[in-house]
């Protein structure tokens, strides 16, 4: 189909991608907070996995930790929606592709809902 | 005015294999995207494990006999791996972004480098935990 919009007028600020630098751009904010992020969940998480249930329930009922893991699973899957959406794009073409991502995007939105009212849950 | 025919243009072949011999670059770049990827299957684990946990004693006991087996184990020790390795790559991207450190023979370097210090930091990790 014929365009009337000129082939710079439609690149300009845009790219190949037709959203620019945004995508690119929010994952290289969340990675650097997943660099804070990731080391203070690991020994978070990892010194509460393995006590008992009283334990545990105690431990994840504390605002730090409740704060820590939730942040990083925000963080953690945003990133990983953004990530994940590239490889599709990369080995997936047409109907296919689309499908695939908004499955991804729904399936990370549902896995990061279900722990953030997990950590609510423990928290309150 | 036309627009650009879109149809048959040239894709760019598969490299690796026959065509290109895989280097410490390209293989620390794959395995980036694949430890990111991976990830998923510890974090469903995890997100199991603390809905469990907040909804009682009960549903804990299942999630907790879970990650806590043998296969808990291989997924959580993997996935602790694939997490330190995905940071470690994922600063080296951040660095690479500033222009730093983008000579071939650095970048080989950089890639034996995070490749070798995600099992110091995975061996680290459990020791820490172990002990503390």
């Amino acid at each position: 189909m014929a365009s009337y919009t000129t082939a710079r007028k439609r690149a300009e600020n845009l790219g190949a991608s037709g959203d620019g630098t945004h995508h690119h751009w929010t994952n290289i904010v969340t990675s650097v907070a997943l660099v804070v992020l990731i080391p203070l969940f690991v020994f978070t998480f990892g010194s509460i996995l393995g006590r008992p249930y009283a334990e545990a329930a105690l431990a994840l009922s504390n605002p730090f930790v409740a704060l820590v893991i939730g942040l990083t699973l925000l963080v953690g899957l945003v990133h990983f929606r953004h990530g994940v959406q590239v490889v599709l794009e990369d080995y997936a073409h047409g109907t296919p592709r689309r499908l695939m991502i908004i499955a991804a995007i729904c399936a990370t939105y549902a896995i990061l809902a279900a722990g953030l009212l997990a950590v609510a849950r423990l928290a309150f | 005015m036309p627009d650009i025919p879109r149809g048959n243009r040239p894709l760019s072949p598969f490299m690796i294999g026959p065509h290109y011999r895989l280097q410490w670059t390209s293989f620390s770049s794959i395995l980036t995207r694949i430890t990111g990827n991976a990830l998923i299957v510890g974090t469903v684990l995890i997100v199991w494990w603390l809905l469990a946990a907040s909804m009682g004693p009960d549903a804990f006991a299942t999630a907790d006999a879970v990650l806590r087996s043998w296969f808990g184990d291989l997924v959580l020790l993997g996935s602790l791996w694939a997490l330190w390795y995905h940071t470690l790559a994922g600063i080296r991207h951040l660095v690479w972004s500033t222009g730093r450190f983008m000579e071939i023979h650095v970048a080989e370097t950089l890639g034996k480098a995070i490749f070798g210090g995600s099992f110091v930091l995975t061996i680290l990790t459990v020791l820490i935990l172990w002990l503390v």
